[in-house]
């Protein structure tokens, strides 16, 4: 019989997979601090501060961290309305197909990010649209409708649909029911949808080097130090400060949804 | 006056006829109950008196006016919803407020005016409590609350009992029943329970495939069914078939007759077979097959009764067989 | 209570009330505006742009010019099925399944016990303990596997300790998957996608195996199933459907991924690199349109074949 107490060697396996997961990012946190500046040597010769203040010096990394919010925080605001809205059509419709919509907001995220990334710089060239923060942000509002769109339509499936013609049937128009009933109760799907939305569009890199031209985001800087070290003592500390940053908004996403079948992840 | 007044009124979603050319007219103050099997068209009935759709063709009318283009903001009509959509971010009183808050009231205003309400459906004390924190009865209530604290000339009840357990049930039937008379508004009421609606209502609709088929007074539908499916839904009532009927009464139509007046002995105006016997604590159950047709009866505590296998003559009083005007039996 | 109301309320209302009651009257109306922004934006800007992009590939660039024929041809398909290109084509796919097989083997013991065992506040040592690695930066989990397979890094360092580098060095003798170090051969390429992707196949796992009730797997042993039996014809033909949701994400990722092979890996080229390169470097935008068709049609057999197997309902 099962009984509820795990097998040893699953528990050995699943403990071990964790472990593979977590410590490659752990070993980041690490190296942020050593003292060696010219290669990747374990263990570290020697623990320091120093390199935080020589990032904090670095305006080309300002600069960059500056895009990447500027940037993360227009597409999720426009992956907010997009998927908002199509997550109200949906739940509002009884002739039109859920599995249109899906596909249509999935597409861009089931597609590999090079072949996003080469349409919309072939239809930039084609348009003669110069490169701007606008096409890094035309390409991640793309992406983001979909993390916005599952996380509001649940939220639509479990809010109860007579919600709103209570609303009316007690004398409230459409603008006020959106106000008092309907924004009220998905509020914290649209903030977690948003938050991911924003790890989302702060991480991506394949899309963006198809869409930025000569502008650097946090993630483009980041690859051309991988591709061509120069400075690996600031990028260790850039390294570490990226994995921290967009793990905050996960952690909100997780504190919100606690409790609820829905997982942050879903569709990233 | 009439309350609601339906002329020709028909609901289409594509190809399937929710609603087809339905006339009806409710009485001021009357407890009007809608009966049905579920998709029959009940609910969607009362979704075009609240607004929630509207008619493909026909005139719906409230208090003598036209509501075709009237959205449910707009028309004095309440309803308390099956799942009872209480609005789960706000409290009890807010949730019961909540019309008079869109109406423009005044806090203190709208919050007195909501503890009244609470207290006419026995929930007073339970303000600030989510509607997360009640039972589906407390719910219940204050869906019933929220319904009636804007004074709507015209209550709707859609299946409002319908998840609340046995007893509960029973004791809200009585409750409404008493709050319809003590305020004297027009209740309509939606529900597939015939014990329900026959115990309730001044009056019932019977619909099936989207069609009204009887209405009348509970005593007209439970002893007086005009076609076979309300002989048959309404209550495990006998269908003799057109065949056996013009033997018996010399008329070529089906007729119904309730089982606790069937009269089993050695003489009878049929004969037939004992199939099986359920004790139900007052009375016996006895099925019997008579020639194909198959009866039920019910029988007494005291009376003799039959065994299973036996032969028994099958009677009844001739008041008792109700012919019906519809075709071949159900 | 007894004050008597009219029937309807007249009050006009504002502009507010007068937008519903056309809204109310024109229910479609509601659903058309709702769905205009999203379908402009996706429709026709989004998949404007990838018709435009399946328009170019067949075209054909002039080798003198270097400009693009604006003319019907198949020459592009032509060139991908020469060798040097087929190469391409054939080395990402057998590393696209490799990957898929490898990570779910691995996913497999995790999302069982965290859809089966874990409770309480496990369960939510599971849940960030997936979401995390899931989540966290891409480029970042890119470097930290740079670091590790270092020649100089923690997985020599570490082997060194344990007397067992010659372990690694026969390792990197063999040939295709070997080489200088692990950071430049093709088996740190193949970790590197496993790693990335793993979170990917673990969720669907995950989410297939919590819809199978737990008195399903002890009807099978009260039926007299070992273990062993249970897990070959309950769960795993339970669990398939979140393995082929799973391989759905890691196969796509791997075949459109261009940075991992760049950064950790050989010379040897995959489809993301061959396009990003005759996009960029070689401005060959027909034949890089070509090669981006590649992972579409494989991706669109795939989610055909995925769909006859509901796999979606595990998504």
């Amino acid at each position: 019989m099962h009984s509820d107490r795990a097998p040893l060697t699953l528990k050995i396996a699943a403990a071990a997979g964790l472990l593979f997961m977590h410590l490659p990012i752990l070993l980041i946190f690490a190296y942020a601090f050593t003292t060696e500046d010219q290669s990747f040597q374990w263990p570290p010769p020697g623990l320091t501060l120093k390199w935080f203040a020589v990032t904090w010096n670095r305006p080309d990394v300002w600069a960059a961290l500056g895009l990447s919010l500027k940037v993360a925080a227009i597409s999720t605001a426009m992956a907010l309305v997009l998927g908002t809205f199509c997550a109200a059509a949906v739940s509002r419709s009884r002739f039109f197909g859920r599995e249109t919509v899906s596909l249509m907001v999935i597409l861009p995220i089931a597609l590999p990010g090079v072949v996003t990334g080469i349409a919309l710089r072939s239809a930039f060239s084609i348009a003669e649209i110069p490169f701007s923060t606008w096409t890094i942000v035309l390409g991640h509002a793309t992406f983001c409708v979909v993390v916005v769109y599952n996380n509001a339509v649940a939220r639509f499936r479990r809010t109860s649909g007579s919600l709103i013609e209570a609303s009316m049937d007690l004398g409230a128009n459409s603008f006020q029911t959106l106000r008092h009933v309907i924004l009220p109760n998905i509020a914290t799907a649209l903030l977690v949808g948003g938050m991911l939305a924003f790890a989302l569009s702060f991480d991506e890199v394949i899309v963006t080097t198809f869409t930025a031209g000569q502008q650097q985001t946090l993630p483009i800087w980041m690859l051309e130090e991988l591709v061509r070290p120069r400075e690996r003592p600031v990028t260790n500390v850039v390294a570490m400060i990226v994995v921290l940053v967009t793990l905050l908004p996960i952690l909100g996403a997780y504190y919100l949804t606690r409790g609820t079948d829905q997982v942050a992840g879903q569709g990233k | 006056m009439s309350a609601v007044t339906f002329n020709d009124v028909s609901r289409h979603f594509g190809a399937i006829k929710a609603v087809d050319a339905v006339s009806l007219d409710i009485a001021e103050g009357e407890f009007f109950a809608m009966l049905g099997p579920s998709g029959s068209g009940k609910t969607t009935c009362l979704r075009l008196i609240a607004g929630f759709e509207r008619p493909t063709a026909g005139d719906i009318r409230i208090f003598a006016q036209p509501v075709q283009d009237l959205p449910p903001y707009k028309r004095n009509v309440n309803t308390v919803f099956q799942d009872y959509a209480l609005f789960p971010h706000l409290n009890v009183r807010d949730n019961v407020a909540y019309a008079l808050m869109i109406a423009g009231q005044g806090r203190r205003e709208r919050y007195r005016a909501a503890q009244e309400a609470l207290e006419m459906v026995q929930l007073a004390g339970y303000d600030l409590r989510k509607p997360s924190e009640l039972s589906g009865g407390q719910r219940q209530r204050v869906a019933l609350a929220r319904a009636l604290v804007n004074k709507p000339r015209v209550l709707l009840l859609d299946e409002p009992l319908g998840a609340l357990d046995l007893k509960l049930r029973e004791q809200m039937q009585e409750e409404l029943k008493s709050l319809q008379r003590q305020l004297g508004i027009t209740f309509v009421f939606v529900t597939h329970d015939q014990g329900e609606a026959l115990s309730m209502a001044d009056r019932v609709a019977v619909f099936d495939h989207g069609k009204i088929i009887q209405t009348g007074t509970p005593e007209d539908i439970y002893f007086r069914p005009e076609v076979p499916f309300v002989a048959d839904f309404v209550g495990s009532s006998n269908v003799l078939p057109a065949a056996l009927v013009a033997q018996l009464a010399g008329e070529s139509r089906p007729a119904s007759i309730r089982p606790e007046r069937l009269i089993l002995g050695a003489e009878g105006r049929i004969r037939a077979r004992v199939t099986g016997l359920s004790f139900l604590g007052l009375a016996t159950r006895v099925s019997l097959d008579a020639q194909g047709t198959r009866l039920t009866a019910l029988l007494p505590q005291d009376a003799p009764r039959p065994a299973p296998g036996d032969e028994v003559g099958v009677g009844w009083n001739a008041d008792d067989l109700h012919l019906m005007t519809a075709g071949a039996g159900a | 209570m007894t004050q008597v109301q009219p029937a309807h309320f007249t009050s006009a209302g504002g502009i507010g009330t007068r937008l519903s009651d056309i809204l109310w009257r024109h229910p479609r109306l509601l659903i058309a505006l709702l769905l205009l922004p999203p379908a402009l934006w996706l429709g026709v800007i989004y998949l404007g742009s990838l018709f435009a992009l399946l328009a170019q590939s067949f075209f054909s660039i002039d080798h003198f010019t270097g400009l693009v024929k604006y003319e019907f041809t198949l020459s592009t398909y032509a060139q991908l099925i020469r060798p040097s290109n087929f190469d391409i084509i054939l080395r990402t796919v057998v590393m696209a399944f490799c990957v898929s097989l490898t990570s779910a083997v691995i996913s497999f013991p995790i999302a069982y016990f965290a859809a089966r065992y874990a409770r309480g506040a496990w369960r939510a040592v599971f849940y960030l303990g997936i979401m995390m690695p899931l989540w966290s930066s891409y480029l970042v989990k890119i470097y930290a596997w740079k670091l590790i397979l270092a020649k100089e890094g923690i997985l020599t360092w570490a082997l060194q300790k344990l007397h067992l580098e010659w372990v690694l060095d026969a390792f990197l003798a063999l040939p295709v998957i070997g080489g200088n170090s692990l950071s430049v051969s093709t088996a740190g390429t193949f970790i590197v996608f496993v790693y990335v992707w793993l979170p990917f196949m673990i969720l669907p796992i995950q989410a297939a195996l919590e819809r199978v009730p737990p008195s399903m797997l002890e009807a099978s042993g009260d039926l007299g199933a070992t273990p062993a039996q249970t897990f070959r014809h309950v769960l795993l033909p339970l669990a398939l459907p979140g393995v082929v949701a799973g391989s759905i994400f890691t196969f796509s990722l791997t075949l459109g991924d261009y940075i991992i092979p760049q950064i950790i890996g050989t010379s040897r080229l995959f489809i993301g690199q061959a396009v990003y390169q005759h996009q960029g470097i070689a401005g060959n935008i027909p034949l890089a349109a070509a090669f981006a068709m590649v992972p579409i049609a494989i991706m669109g057999l795939y989610l055909w074949a995925a769909k006859r197997m509901g796999a979606f309902d595990a998504l």
